[in-house]
């Protein structure tokens, strides 16, 4: 385990807890090598000129993104964002409090494109960008995980997570980008998904999950790649090829399709559901990466396209795929284009279509972690809310013992596991261990109460970050589970198909 | 009209110049700056009456904020309200005759001017003392509750303490509104409320006062969640697709 200290749980209901000014300064992530940043069209490294570049940089997105003119003016610092993030919490760093890191950006706003702050700057605390400054925003911009909480509280809607992006697609254009991201943004433009993983590993992994599957259940259930006219175009983070439980997840919408009949392929070209483009800001990058999934669609000649359990990929694929990408007129009109696996299973259970038996669940106490992004940043259904309903409906139709966690820790106002935003490395173990304070407080609390055993979430991200955050709390790795995983332990294969 | 009568008389316009043109120029910038991706806060309406309703809710009750912190949207919402009652009663100095709405409310304006002033302490005594919010006020957050307290005391004496002349006071008024300027009445508390209030009006534009406007042009909160049915496309962001 790394040189830091797990925070103590504290007592239930929390606490907020006193500042600790420059508690998590040190924590940054390790910045991107030319190798990372070239393929993406960014400087390799701090350009010479870079304070002009990035403040012209600030001013060419002043002008393109109306959340981020209005979010630098309005806000007031009233507070109320204070103690939303779970950064914050988990550090006690007030650099971590949404203002304040707002803040870091607002102030260089204030020298260089408002009045009072060349005027009286120190009145209106304004500030130059100078190295100090730009150390600031590489450090506190990657301790943001961009899970909008912060926006649900604010008076005037301030999403922190637009600004976060801003300020990294700023540093990315003078050449101080971060290396995680950007090094798996290349992949996905080279290879088609964020682990470079090549058409043959892919066929190979699909084929030994058709071999495991039949060996658990005797039901020949396939995972098919690249089929041309296959109805169902599935698009899903990568990780559900292999990491676990993601995988589980990925066997689940494989039996869903089966019992269902509905055909269904993967995509070499587009195998990976994760668009990083978003992280970093990047209209461009988020663009190319969606293209890909249309130019799949295309050439596959499919009639929907469904996402598995990803969280800000089904921001991407719900609030943005349409504009990036779309129109999808070439699609099948009867259905959403992009739906969510949720609310395809969803369906399927309303029609009767699936035959489940939640008593396979019966060695488990389920709670539901709402992912930030499904919550916060898209719907499922035709409701607002869905996006809260419509897993929870899929998870009470596969298990029979389900807890709720706290309700301020849940739906519109769910914390981020902690490893979102493109924080998901081991360089930030530190911040991703603190930030899933929290949520581990809410789940310990349910898991003593109401003997929960199980957490189950739709995103890949959160799914990987519980796995490796869990036993720094003292909770079991394996704990975290996939929605579709109790659906694929409950589904009844054979009795319907 | 002496020297002081004109000093008001000219500083009156310029205030107001300031505050409507920079208001102006601001909302122009916010409306013509667009937005290129869906990023309402969900759950959010499906339709356009459900934006306006969600607005509404957000600018009369401060549901945002009541969500978050229960004092701050106590104090908060205390202080915008007995200033809009506060605002709406001074109208008797703008109009001839005054309205019959504007009659009816005069004697919950007298005490709003009070509300109002207590909102303002609660507001600040929570920027002192809790360290959050401590920690995150500058000097122009000070500054601006001091003026705005100002305004509130000096106005709250002419009523309570000292009682002003206000017929000559509207003259003064109607004058600068008909471009045929009156002498002020020459009472400390009238022209020092007069004064900051102009103050007021001149900083609006270039200070964090713009979240009145900025609200309603907050994405997060005026989007309609359809993303799906609809693209929604920026101009800039077309211009990528020629290369598609």
């Amino acid at each position: 385990m790394a040189d830091f200290e797990t925070p103590a749980l504290r007592e239930y209901p929390d606490e907020i807890p006193p500042l600790r000014p420059g508690a998590t300064a040190h924590v940054r992530p390790f910045p991107a090598a030319p190798a990372h940043q070239e393929p993406l069209g960014f400087p390799g490294e701090l350009v010479e000129d870079w304070q002009a570049r990035a403040l012209e940089k600030m001013g060419d997105l002043l002008g393109k993104y109306r959340s981020l003119q209005v979010f630098l003016d309005a806000c007031v610092r009233c507070g109320a964002c204070t103690d939303k993030c779970h950064y914050f919490l988990g550090t006690q760093d007030p650099r971590n409090m949404p203002v304040a890191r707002q803040d870091l950006m607002r102030s260089v706003y204030r020298r260089h494109f408002t009045l009072g702050g060349k005027i009286a700057p120190a009145l209106v605390g304004a500030r130059e960008l100078d190295r100090e400054m730009l150390d600031q925003w590489y450090t506190y911009f990657h301790q943001c995980s961009q899970c909008r909480r912060c926006s649900v509280f604010c008076p005037y809607g301030i999403d922190t997570a637009e600004i976060s992006m801003a300020a990294r697609e700023i540093m990315d254009h003078v050449g101080q980008g971060q290396k995680y991201c950007n090094e798996i943004i290349a992949k996905v433009h080279k290879i088609g998904n964020n682990l470079g993983l090549p058409g043959p590993a892919l066929e190979d992994t699909l084929e030994g999950l058709e071999e495991e599957v039949k060996e658990d259940t005797g039901v020949d259930v396939r995972f098919p790649l690249d089929v041309e006219g296959a109805e169902v175009l599935l698009v899903t983070p990568s990780a559900d090829f292999f990491a676990e439980p993601h995988v589980e997840g990925l066997i689940g919408y494989a039996k869903v399709f089966h019992q269902a009949g509905i055909s269904w392929t993967l995509s070499t070209y587009a195998s990976e559901a994760a668009n990083f483009g978003m992280f970093i800001g990047s209209y461009e990058n988020m663009r190319r990466i969606a293209l890909r999934i249309r130019k799949a669609a295309q050439d596959l000649g499919v009639k929907r396209i469904v996402f598995g359990e990803c969280g800000h990929a089904w921001r991407v694929a719900y609030s943005f795929l349409n504009t990036l990408a779309g129109p999808w007129d070439f699609l099948d009109k009867r259905y959403p284009v992009p739906q969510h696996m949720c609310e395809v299973t969803y369906d399927l259970i309303r029609r009767g279509a699936l035959n489940l038996d939640p008593s396979a669940n019966d060695h488990m106490t389920v709670t539901f972690h709402d992912s930030c992004n499904v919550a916060r940043a898209s719907r499922m259904g035709d409701m607002p809310g869905g996006q809260f309903h419509i897993p929870r409906e899929v998870i009470k139709a596969s298990v029979n013992k389900f807890v709720e966690m706290d309700p301020a820790t849940t739906m519109e106002r769910t914390f981020c596991c902690g490893g979102g935003g493109g924080l998901l490395t081991d360089d930030l173990m530190e911040i991703r261990v603190k930030g899933a304070l929290p949520r581990m407080q809410a789940l310990k609390e349910v898991v003593e109460r109401e003997g929960v055993t199980h957490m189950a979430a739709i995103c890949a991200i959160c799914k990987s970050q519980f796995t490796k955050v869990l036993p720094y709390y003292d909770l079991p790795m394996d704990m975290i589970v996939s929605v579709h995983q109790l659906v694929s332990n409950a589904i009844q294969l054979g009795t319907k198909e | 009209m002496g020297a002081v009568d004109l000093l008001f008389v000219i500083l009156s316009y310029a205030a107001t110049l300031l505050f409507l043109g920079g208001l102006a120029w601001r909302i122009y910038r916010y409306a013509r700056v667009p937005a290129p991706l869906k990023i309402p806060t969900m759950p959010a309406p499906t339709s356009r009456a459900g934006v306006v309703a969600r607005m509404a809710r957000e600018v009369v009750l401060f549901e945002s904020l009541f969500k978050g912190q229960k004092w701050t949207w106590l104090f908060g919402w205390v202080f915008h309200a007995a200033l809009a009652l506060v605002l709406a009663r001074h109208l008797r100095y703008f109009t001839e005759p005054v309205w019959g709405w504007v009659v009816l409310i005069q004697p919950f304006g007298k005490y709003a001017g009070l509300a109002m002033l207590a909102g303002l302490a609660g507001l600040w005594i929570r920027r002192l003392a809790v360290e959050r919010v401590r920690y995150i006020t500058g000097p122009s957050d000070h500054l601006i509750l001091a003026l705005l307290v100002a305004i509130g005391l000096t106005g709250a004496a002419t009523r309570f303490a000292a009682r002003t002349d206000i017929v000559a006071f509207k003259a003064f008024v109607l004058g600068l509104l008909r471009l045929d300027p009156q002498p002020i009445p020459h009472d400390p508390l009238v022209m020092a409320h007069l004064l900051l209030v102009l103050v007021l009006m001149a900083v609006f534009p270039f200070s964090k006062l713009l979240h009145a406007p900025g609200v309603f042009f907050s994405p997060t909160r005026n989007q309609v969640d359809d993303a799906r049915e609809r693209r929604h496309l920026a101009p800039w962001a077309a211009a990528l697709e020629q290369s598609r």
